[in-house]
């Protein structure tokens, strides 16, 4: 699928900040279910600052402006050739060892209940292999945490949102990394775009989902907010520990001014 | 403890190197002593070297009592010391290059995986990236311990900000004001080479991008970290700003100092701030005490950070019973200095062998510092051991064991005259175009008869620590 | 320089020179409040001198009326009190303390020896501590700050910060204490010439450390034209209007010539100057003392502002 994206974040500041710093994941990843055909990141004010691929295979560019500065604009523009891989992330050069998504971060720490979760959801796997393993916790996840906009926000962590039983698409997936990695599995938070269903299903044009190592796969991706494994569908960006590690645009303005922020997001499947 | 080593005698003889002190001792009467003492004291008033060495905190205008009665190495002792330690400080940045790279040595499985790259301290944001010359850990603190005449214990490394080295230099600048003529007497290799060594080792790591005579700053947390002093006081000997986060901005692709001259590109951090602050966008973005934007600097080449970011990995305390191993791994040699045999407690059996032994060993926190919640087995009541057996038990994990080591002793001015204290020593090894150190260090000496304790946050102080020249 | 460590030592000068001038005001409040109580323009002398500092407010929150003690306690023991004598000393120390490798010695020395014996007077009964005892020590360790700056510190940008810091406070509080005098102490037009009217001439050169020098100066009779000359355009009067912003002007060049670089501060200063140059105490009058003094604290803020845009806040390109 040719999908197209158009992506613009643009920060406002009540009174004139001294400079702004950001680091970007804005490109999307390089493995054998993506292809760029042509992709531009554009900031509407400053430098481009130094730019390398991590060790976890995200292209990462950084930025700066100095003020001051009232405003400053974020904006993606670009097609990608996507192929379904049924959520296999064939092809990903990257040297950060699996062991190393073990780690649990704030907003992934698991609590009691989410590590009842994942108890419960191989409770009956018997002998069943990583990747069966894998989709049974990416089920649990998505039914145990209903998708409703509005009841979380950013710093909502893992176990409050299993808490309140409602969530977003980043809720599920801090959910998922907590739960698998309180059974061993790897896991690790993923960032990018989902082009928008026919049938309605919600959905977020920004979206996140999680990856669980599955030996001998290797990374594979599972979005419990809509119960399945990226397809041609979504674009990957980059991924993290947590959404913050993974976050798109990172960024900090330095002085007085309160931030506003507002954000558009638009994915469309190309005519073929 | 019954049988220590005096380092002074052996046998009821004086031991060469501390020859010619004996008839100091002797030609110095008490009321003199405390004269000198009190000018010492002055002077290091004076100076303002009023702060607590590793982070233990508390009182920053609090002096650390200064024992005027140095503590000395031959020439030869010194030696094997120093190979020691350089391949000790060689062997632990090949680790942190390799564990940042292809993990050979995780993939030889001569150590687990878990231990490494599920350590805290492990950075993934530096994988893949090996910063320039390959040094991870530019200034190696290694503590030792003595306990015989050639027998000396590592107890641990510390790869990230090791403090305390500017008690090495005042110390002995102290001892040369009040007593020039031992230094006559005495050949003693001089340590205040440190900070142009310093300078030169963070000089030979500037990165890539930098052309011509690299900008070199210290990043301080500010003057309400206890090591504050230290801070202010390498800057100026090294002649190079003592910078604050907010003195330091990224733009493009370099981070700029703020002066009244305008912006003055900077190519080598020295950092005396955690991890955690170096870059808000990266972990707290709360914190203002680092540079926004400084780690992807950093990763693409425009400036160098020493010690480099993730280095803690390799002085973790369960991470160093492999030191050793590491050493036969990448350099394939014998380890020179030993490592203390350590108990895990997260391990089954070690912890069944720790709880049997719990009255002759010592019991530390895997993070502890500050010689704070640890348990020393032999000088302790019953009621304390079995205490802290109950604390072990709730969180095994959380507790490594070491024999008690018998500490050697130093003769130490006290109450009654000058009686042996215990000691340990931490040299400072630089790791750059070259790996040095300085011939000397700083001895910690435990003030109170007896006692194994030398931070000074429990009764510890230091001393003067001489090497003599060949 | 860091940015930084210029404020630093920008702002140890501005709060050695508050200092002093609390312990001035201090020492003009309690001359006038020594004169016959029966002609007061105010509802007392300190009351006047509360509101000229801008301090009544806070005051008022915290004692009540103001009675003698309790504004010898706020103006010089109370911390709460942002420009009372040991507020100001124990920042200088403190901005000292943070750049102490860009002073002398002597000049930590005497920093930190002011701020250590203060925090001994803190601990003093009150009654061993005579007013005239305060404010003396205050302006003793000024001067003996000032005197090691000048004997000991390399004549570099430090230099030319340290004294940027000192002159422009020093116009200000000067502007002020003389806006004191005019505005608040003698509101009523009845009383110019009045004996009343002389004795706070007096006492506020006494206050300047001023009294002699200007009676050398001028002999004769104290009236406000020659007050209002000695203070404002006298370029001998250490502490006149004209003295602290050649002063200023003079440091700033020095910066421009050494970092080979002129920026707005330094016209602006040059401007300042040229026109109070220029006046004459009748120009003065003429626009009316409070008004003249309004716009010239008005102008100092200003160079103070540019100050801080180009060297201190490490923003300029």
């Amino acid at each position: 699928m040719i999908l197209t994206v158009h992506h613009s974040t643009r920060y406002v500041y009540d009174q004139p900040v001294r400079g702004v710093v950001q680091s970007h994941r804005l490109t999307p990843s390089l493995f054998d279910g993506q292809r760029l055909i042509d992709w531009r990141v554009l900031v509407s004010d400053g430098t481009a600052g130094g730019a390398f691929r991590d060790g976890a295979g995200d292209w990462v560019a950084s930025h700066s402006a100095h003020g001051p500065l009232s405003e400053i604009t974020v904006t993606v523009e670009g097609q990608v050739e996507t192929v379904d891989l049924t959520g296999v992330l064939r092809g990903h050069r990257e040297r950060v060892p699996p062991e190393a998504y073990l780690r649990e971060t704030l907003p992934t720490r698991p609590d009691v209940a989410l590590i009842e979760l994942g108890r419960e959801a191989l409770a009956d796997a018997g002998r069943a292999d990583a990747l069966e393993r894998a989709h049974l916790l990416s089920v649990a996840v998505g039914q145990a945490i209903a998708y409703r906009p509005g009841a979380t926000h950013a710093h909502t962590t893992a176990a409050e949102a299993l808490g309140l039983g409602e969530g977003v698409c980043q809720d599920h997936a801090h959910a998922l990394c907590a739960v698998a990695r309180a059974q061993d599995m790897p896991a690790r938070y993923v960032s990018g775009y989902l082009h928008a269903t026919e049938d309605g299903t919600p959905h977020e044009a920004a979206h996140a989902w999680a990856e669980i190592w599955v030996p001998g796969l290797g990374w594979v991706g599972f979005d419990a907010s809509n119960g399945c494994c990226p397809d041609d569908r979504y674009i990957r960006l980059g991924s993290g520990h947590d959404a913050r590690a993974a976050a798109p645009i990172r960024g900090i303005a330095r002085g007085q001014g309160r931030e506003s922020l507002d954000v558009t997001v638009a994915v469309e499947a190309a005519q073929q | 403890m019954a049988e220590f080593f005096n380092e002074m005698y052996e046998a009821g003889q004086i031991r060469a190197p501390y020859a010619r002190l004996g008839d100091w001792t002797e030609a110095m009467p008490a009321e003199l002593r405390s004269l000198k003492q009190a000018e010492a004291e002055a002077l290091f008033r004076r100076i303002g070297i009023t702060f607590a060495v590793y982070g233990e905190g508390g009182d920053p205008d609090r002096l650390i009592p200064f024992d005027m009665f140095p503590r000395v190495f031959t020439h030869a002792e010194w030696r094997r010391l120093e190979r020691g330690i350089v391949q000790r400080a060689k062997a632990l940045n090949a680790f942190l290059v390799d564990v940042y790279n292809r993990g050979e040595i995780v993939r030889a499985g001569r150590i687990p995986a878990h231990l490494v790259y599920r350590n805290e301290a492990f950075e993934t944001a530096v994988v893949g990236f090996t910063p320039p010359r390959g040094v991870f850990s530019h200034i190696v603190g290694v503590d030792l311990v003595r306990t015989g005449p050639d027998d000396f214990f590592v107890l641990e490394d510390n790869c990230r900000t090791p403090s305390g080295v500017s008690y090495m230099l005042e110390n002995r600048e102290i001892m040369m004001r009040l007593f020039p003529a031992l230094f006559r007497e005495n050949r003693i290799e001089p340590v205040d080479g440190y900070s142009e060594a310093l300078r030169r080792t963070l000089a030979s790591v500037a990165p890539a991008k930098c052309d011509g005579e690299p900008t070199i700053v210290i990043l301080t947390p500010g003057p309400l970290n206890s090591a504050y002093y230290e801070h202010s006081f390498l800057a100026d000997l090294m002649g190079v700003e003592l910078v604050e986060g907010q003195d330091l901005f990224v733009e493009g692709e370099h981070v700029w100092m703020r002066t009244t001259r305008g912006p003055q590109r900077v190519d080598v951090i020295y950092r005396r701030i955690d991890d955690a602050f170096i870059d808000p966008l990266c972990s707290r973005p709360d914190s203002m005490l680092g540079v926004p934007g400084l780690m992807d600097v950093y990763r693409s080449g425009g400036v160098t950070i020493a010690s480099a970011p993730g280095a803690g990995v390799a002085d973790d305390k369960a991470v160093y019973t492999f030191v050793p191993e590491m050493i036969r791994f990448y350099l394939g040699e014998e380890p020179i200095l030993q490592n203390v045999p350590t108990w895990q407690c997260a391990k089954r059996d070690d912890l069944k062998y720790v709880l049997e032994h719990l009255a002759e060993l010592v019991v530390k926190e895997v993070h502890g510092s500050g010689g704070y919640g640890m348990l020393v087995g032999p000088k302790s009541t019953a009621e304390q051991v079995e205490a802290f057996r109950e604390r072990i038990i709730a969180n095994p994990a959380n507790y490594i064991a070491q024999p008690t080591l018998a500490l050697s002793a130093c003769p130490t001015f006290v109450d009654e005259g000058i009686a042996p204290r215990h000691v340990d020593l931490r040299p400072y090894c630089l790791v750059g175009d070259r790996v040095e150190l300085v011939p000397g260090g700083l001895t910690r000496v435990a003030l109170t008869e007896g006692s194994l304790v030398v931070n000074s946050s429990q009764g510890g102080g230091v001393k003067d620590t001489w090497v003599l020249a060949e | 320089m860091l940015s930084r460590t210029a404020e630093n030592l920008y702002w140890i000068a501005r709060y050695m020179e508050r200092a002093e001038k609390t312990a001035r005001l201090l020492e003009v409040g309690a001359r006038i409040s020594l004169m016959p109580g029966a002609a007061h323009g105010y509802r007392s002398e300190w009351d006047s001198i509360l509101r000229a500092s801008g301090m009544a407010e806070c005051f008022a929150r915290k004692y009540g009326d103001p009675v003698q003690r309790n504004v010898e306690s706020y103006l010089f023991f109370d911390l709460d009190n942002p420009s009372s004598i040991a507020s100001c000393i124990g920042q200088a120390r403190e901005n000292g303390r943070v750049v102490r490798t860009a002073l002398t010695t002597q000049v930590w020395d005497a920093l930190n020896t002011a701020y250590q014996e203060l925090k001994e007077l803190a601990r003093t009964e009150r009654s061993d501590l005579p007013l005239s005892m305060l404010t003396d020590w205050t302006l003793r360790h000024g001067a003996q700050l000032r005197g090691a700056i000048d004997a000991t510190q390399l004549r570099n940008d430090n230099y030319d910060f340290l004294h940027l810091g000192y002159f422009l406070e020093r116009a200000d509080n000067t502007a002020r204490l003389l806006d004191v005098k005019y505005f608040v102490l003698l509101p009523r037009v009845e009383f110019v010439g009045s004996g009343l009217d002389n004795y706070q001439w007096t006492t506020l050169l006494r206050a300047l450390s001023a009294h002699r020098a200007f009676h050398w100066a001028y002999g004769g009779e104290v009236t406000a034209a020659k007050i209002a000359h000695f203070l404002i355009l006298n370029p001998q009067c250490p502490r006149s209007l004209l003295t602290c912003i050649a002063g200023m002007s003079d440091h700033l060049d020095r910066l421009a010539r050494g970092y080979q670089r002129s920026t707005n501060v330094q016209s602006r200063a040059r401007a300042i100057l040229g026109e109070l140059s220029e006046l004459s105490v009748d120009d003065i009058f003429d626009e009316g003392m409070h008004e003249f003094l309004t716009r010239f604290i008005g102008d100092v803020g200003g160079l103070a502002g540019l100050v801080n845009d180009i060297y201190l806040s490490g923003d300029m390109r």
